[in-house]
């Protein structure tokens, strides 16, 4: 195995997992601080996907289908959360999977309706379709644009989250609902900023993905699952194990694809091998957080005491 | 449980409404409706799988995730046993409970050391593994789903002349008889002293072990009955069906299977039954007019979320206690 092969599969983890990380940073916030399980995420995402495919094929921008895509997706959260999230705040977790998997279900066949049941075309902006340099590597300019995206992201979250006046509200809202609300804090108010700041990192994630996944129904769904794994392995609540388990999760399921079935073709048979392979690197990520849960049942990085 | 009518005006009702079941494959045929005598027959089927869940999100306060995990591996225990040469349905469909024991006794040694949502993750995760051991399976197709062949004997087969094969109406009466049986144990077990006890542990489980009750050890067992009735429920189907694939242990199935619960009623006696049948139903006629019928489903579950909190079941119940 090169190094070449090596660093590039280690980049597209990384990459990887700070798309999951934007998707797992709204989930775990809106989790975290109202204790609501939403399901429906996966559909901001696959609305943002959608979106900014359509609005880049028609402007030819990707700035503004990025950006479109970014104001679609609040809007539509914005509304969700005013009419139907707001009203699960305080139901039991069965109800709120229940509505929001309902949700999912709308919005799988509002897609359809508007844009038909086949996977569309996002292009790669035109700019960014060859390769650059990085690290005495020819990487694709697009992936290293996910990359720095991503990074850029966390660190402005991070910076939001830890170093801010409402960062600090959201963190007092994950530790101790009751708590902050004694406190004289808006709590429903800071999760309505929370909910649409999750929807704009979302619809940002599956902008981003477009041009390297398929724009299709259900893309929400697939990557929901991923998600969910993340911010329990990361601890419900905590951006930063958010963080820390989006990176494990991205690596362990890309470093799984690409260097398992080549390592196990040495030590088994090649037909045994194409069996097991991918088995394994499906599971990978499922075997991590099982094998976390086991020696820490609340994740990670547990955002409550 | 909670309904007015007498236990004798219960019994009738339920004798009534097996009587109604079993005549069901006969009269179907005069009406032209024998499709029918399969879709009762699979609801059924999935009714026993979403009555164990229900047993263990009711009674035990357990979220399960990966209900269909233990569903598949009673549908692939059938196609191994039946590849290998048995043909005794009874004999096959025994050793798929007694598999699906096993693999949710060790699969529920891990689980529950877990709670809330993280059991709900970590039992996604095993059903996640099973899902792709499954597709990894090349010898049972793989990704494709594997058909079987021979039919299971439900009674004679070692000459075959007067063998009657697990199809068709004498597999219908034999699911119904199944399916009666078991969720009258189930009955039987929420008002045993297990089941009491389990019930304890779902509202306080540190004071029942305070008591000395062995909470993990009740826990394990009750999740371990839950995954041979729903492997059970995975052979028959893969019985009826003649083919077994890995979209059987799907994630979204046992999303399905948490959602006919919730929308029956957790917990109560009919909720199984009634989730699957409103769930099933719907979504046959449904397909029939329209190819966008995800919609109208989702509306159904946010509907049912608002107007009906604690499942269609429990409606009834509601209305005639003040």
């Amino acid at each position: 195995m090169d190094l070449t092969f090596f660093l590039e599969q280690i980049f597209n983890g990384l990459g990887y997992g700070f798309m999951l990380f934007l998707l797992a940073a709204g989930l775990t916030l809106v989790f975290g601080i109202m204790d609501t399980l939403n399901l429906a995420h996966g559909s901001l995402f696959m609305v943002g996907g959608y979106v900014a495919a359509t609005v880049h094929a028609q402007s030819g921008s990707f700035i503004v289908a990025v950006l479109a895509a970014v104001a679609v997706t609040v809007l539509l959260a914005v509304l969700l959360e005013a009419l139907l999230v707001r009203k699960l705040y305080g139901r039991d977790h069965l109800s709120q999977v229940l509505a929001t998997f309902g949700i999912v279900l709308v919005a799988d066949d509002l897609v359809k309706f508007f844009w038909g049941p086949s996977p569309i075309m996002a292009p790669t902006p035109a700019l960014l379709s060859g390769p650059v340099e990085l690290l005495g590597l020819p990487y694709p300019s697009y992936r290293l644009l996910i990359l720095t995206a991503g990074l850029a992201m966390a660190a402005g979250l991070y910076l939001l989250v830890n170093h801010s006046k409402l960062g600090m509200l959201v963190r007092a809202g994950a530790s101790n609902r009751a708590m902050a609300e004694f406190m004289g804090v808006r709590v429903s108010r800071v999760f309505s900023i929370v909910f649409a700041l999750g929807a704009a990192l979302a619809a940002l994630a599956g902008a981003l993905m477009g041009p390297i996944s398929a724009v299709q129904i259900g893309m929400g769904e697939s990557i929901l699952i991923p998600a969910l794994v993340v911010i329990v392995i990361g601890g419900i609540g905590s951006v930063r194990g958010a963080f820390v388990a989006s990176l494990l999760v991205g690596l362990v399921d890309t470093a799984g694809r690409a260097f398992l079935p080549s390592l196990l073709r040495e030590v088994l048979t090649p037909a045994l091998a194409a069996d097991v392979g991918p088995a394994i690197s499906s599971i990978a990520m499922y075997m991590l957080m099982a094998g976390v849960l086991v020696f820490k049942p609340s994740g990670l990085f547990p955002a409550r005491v | 449980m909670s309904s007015n009518a007498s236990p004798w005006g219960q019994r009738a009702g339920i004798a009534a409404l097996v009587l109604a079941l079993a005549l069901f494959p006969l009269l179907a045929p005069l009406f032209d409706l024998d499709y029918y005598t399969g879709f009762v027959r699979r609801l059924m089927i999935v009714a026993l799988a979403a009555a164990s869940l229900n047993f263990l999100m009711g009674r035990v306060g357990l979220v399960a995730l990966g209900h269909a995990g233990f569903v598949g591996v009673g549908a692939y225990a059938v196609a191994v046993l039946a590849e290998a040469g048995w043909t005794s349905a009874w004999l096959v469909w025994g050793l798929a409970s007694v598999a699906g024991v096993v693999v949710a006794g060790l699969i529920g040694s891990v689980a529950l050391r877990t709670r809330g949502v993280y059991f709900i993750m970590i039992t996604l995760a095993f059903a996640q593994m099973l899902f792709y051991l499954a597709v990894s399976l090349r010898k049972y197709g793989g990704d494709d789903g594997y058909t079987l062949y021979a039919p299971l004997n439900l009674i004679g087969g070692g000459s075959g002349v007067s063998a009657i094969t697990a199809s068709g109406a004498p597999l219908y009466w034999v699911v119904l008889a199944l399916v009666a049986l078991v969720l009258l144990a189930l009955w039987r077990v929420e008002a045993s002293h297990f089941g009491r006890a389990l019930e304890g542990i779902r509202d306080n489980e540190t004071r029942m072990q305070a008591m000395g009750y062995p909470t993990y050890f009740l826990k394990l067992c009750a999740f371990a009955a839950a995954g041979g009735v729903a492997s059970l429920s995975g052979a028959l189907l893969a019985t009826q069906n003649g083919f077994v694939s890995p979209s059987l242990m799907h994630w979204t199935q046992s999303a399905l299977f948490i959602v006919m619960v919730v929308i029956g009623g957790v917990g109560r006696r009919w909720g199984a039954p009634l989730g699957v049948a409103v769930w099933l139903v719907f979504e046959e006629v449904l397909k029939q007019f329209t190819e966008y019928w995800h919609a109208p489903m989702g509306l159904l579950l946010i509907a049912v979320v608002f107007l009906a909190p604690r499942g269609l079941s429990a409606l009834s119940a509601r209305k005639a206690a003040p």
